[in-house]
């Protein structure tokens, strides 16, 4: 029997070596070619490109960034609003969404109010945030949460409400109360959705962190040393007429956001080790 | 009913299931639907009855009533004696005497197959988690299933998810189990497999067993007797016994007696496929 039954399991992906080199050789190849080409034609004053300073130029715009302190302060600073935006998103958006798919009556008498709010951008609520809001990190974090909050609600509906009935009828008649399928069913069967949720999310919040820091003066910096984060760094140096810098902060941010995906989705594997079996 | 003594399952007390003029009427946008009608069927304790008819003939609306999914719209149903639906309840109670087995099979994805299996004791409170893991381990062991406990569902071939949810099924001591269809979706050969793998499971837990499917060698080949159901509304048009003695083994698909019941089976079983298509039922 032990023969069938070995036969009968899928054989595990093992992360092969080779794999992961040629992995590694098209991600250079990919980013070489991009660097390329931007080299070119931005020496070649081609249109559009060739008024971005091009990479040799914004290396050397980086290198002295990166022994200065400022410039790092302006990542903590962002990523600290992001975090902190993004983690109250979760905190009031998956208990949320779970009560709007769970409950009639509570979905609803919040579904108008959600769907009025929805459509809104978040850069909409600058204004008003920093008027509503006591400090301008407050309003900074509020724009943030909204930037990520619905999208996290939409897929935690979304994703209860896709659960198989099969899975219900069948824990049912296995005799589960109402908690053991709020528990056993729902949150498992939702949480893929969350991760989709939280990946989608984070990309936005680092759109709207940006935007945010931008309009509200970077939290009352003075100066991109000074810690304003990425997006107030970008638009001192357009104030100081620094080309290459403005494509610095851009790319660091570009950077932020692939890190910040990453570990999402690391983490989203870690919490649904089911999903990589399909 | 009156089956000779050979056919009759002899070991189980618990598990007769009686469908007594049952109705069900479906509201539907195209209007009132009837998709079963005075529908009448003793199912003695611990037999294998095989219920075949069209699709979309009422077979599972049958099931889930019985499971406790959906109500009845007349008549009742009664376990052991004790009614599940009937005039003055008209949904039964889904519970652990009665687990279904789903056609595309329901194993929860986030669980290990072992975990799946102890679902059942462990919402009940019956057995601690522990306990309940120990006993799944044993079931999973006489059902062949040694080295996928933990493995999730998803890392398994299909025959073997459809035998982990059929002891995942067990594992509540039902006094019946509803199986709908659970070897559509296999293969021939697998399906040969699991035919033999239900009928051990059977034999060394004395269930009964309600068997929705369309495929009439199955049918012959696992029932102690066969249900064919019209098409909709949905009633029995015929019953046969299967006297074949049990054990069996996949040999008795080539004996004669098997052929002739096949051939009996296969006429009555046709002209209502043939009114169903007909009637351009769809599957409900």
């Amino acid at each position: 029997m032990s023969a069938v039954v070995a036969s009968g399991v899928a054989p595990r992906p093992r992360p092969g070596q080779s794999i992961f080199r040629h992995h590694l050789v098209r991600a250079v190849i990919s980013l070489a070619t991009f660097l390329v080409l931007w080299e070119i034609g931005s020496r070649l004053k081609l249109p559009w490109v060739g008024d971005v300073p091009p990479p040799t130029v914004v290396m050397n715009a980086w290198l002295p960034l990166l022994s200065d302190p400022g410039y790092w302060y302006s990542w903590v600073q962002s990523s600290r609003r992001v975090l902190s935006g993004f983690l109250a998103a979760m905190l009031i958006g998956i208990p949320f969404g779970l009560a709007m798919a769970t409950s009639r009556v509570f979905n609803d008498i919040s579904f108008p109010v959600f769907e009025i709010l929805r459509p809104i951008p978040p850069l909409a609520w600058v204004p008003a945030a920093i008027i509503f809001w006591p400090t301008q990190e407050l309003s900074i974090g509020f724009v943030i949460f909204l930037g990520a909050i619905f999208t996290i609600m939409l897929n935690v509906i979304g994703g209860a409400r896709s659960i198989d009935i099969r899975f219900f009828q069948a824990a049912r008649s296995m005799g589960s109360s109402n908690w053991d399928i709020f528990r056993r069913i729902i949150l498992p069967g939702v949480l893929p959705s969350i991760v989709v949720g939280m990946e989608v999310g984070i990309g936005i919040t680092w759109n709207v962190v940006v935007a945010a820091e931008m309009i509200s003066g970077g939290g009352g910096a003075i100066k991109s040393s000074a810690g304003g984060g990425l997006g107030f760094f970008i638009w001192n140096s357009y104030i100081g007429f620094s080309y290459p810098q403005i494509v610095v902060g851009m790319i660091s941010i570009g950077i932020a956001g692939y890190i910040s995906s990453a570990i999402i989705r690391r983490l989203g594997l870690m919490v649904t080790p089911w999903s990589r079996t399909r | 009913m009156n089956a000779p003594a050979a056919v009759a399952p002899a070991h189980a007390t618990k598990g007769a299931i009686r469908i007594q003029n049952v109705d069900k009427v479906y509201y539907a946008r195209e209007g009132a639907v009837q998709a079963v009608s005075d529908c009448s069927l003793d199912i003695r304790a611990g037999e294998i009855c095989m219920i075949v008819g069209p699709s979309g003939c009422g077979k599972t609306t049958l099931l889930n009533a019985i499971a406790g999914f959906h109500d009845i719209t007349g008549g009742a149903i009664y376990l052991d004696g004790d009614m599940l639906c009937g005039p003055d309840k008209p949904k039964a109670e889904p519970g652990p005497d009665r687990v279904v087995v789903f056609q595309n099979g329901a194993l929860f994805p986030w669980k290990t197959n072992l975990e799946n299996v102890a679902f059942g004791p462990v919402v009940q409170g019956k057995l601690t988690r522990a306990q309940a893991e120990e006993k799944a381990r044993g079931m999973m062991a006489d059902a062949g299933l040694v080295g996928v406990e933990h493995n999730y569902p998803g890392e398994v071939s299909s025959g073997m998810r459809r035998r982990v949810e059929i002891v995942r099924a067990l594992m509540n001591d039902p006094k019946v189990l509803l199986l709908d269809e659970p070897f559509r979706a296999l293969d021939s050969l697998t399906k040969s497999v699991m035919h033999e793998a239900l009928l051990e499971i059977y034999y060394k837990n004395k269930v009964t067993i309600f068997f929705i499917t369309h495929d009439l060698e199955e049918a012959i080949f696992l029932g102690h007797r066969v249900a064919i159901m019209t098409t909709r509304p949905c009633k029995p048009k015929k019953i046969l016994e299967v006297d074949i003695p049990h054990p069996r083994n996949y040999s008795v698909l080539t004996s004669p007696r098997f052929r002739s019941l096949m051939e009996e089976t296969v006429n009555a079983v046709h002209q209502e496929a043939v009114k169903a298509f007909e009637a351009g039922e769809k599957e409900m």
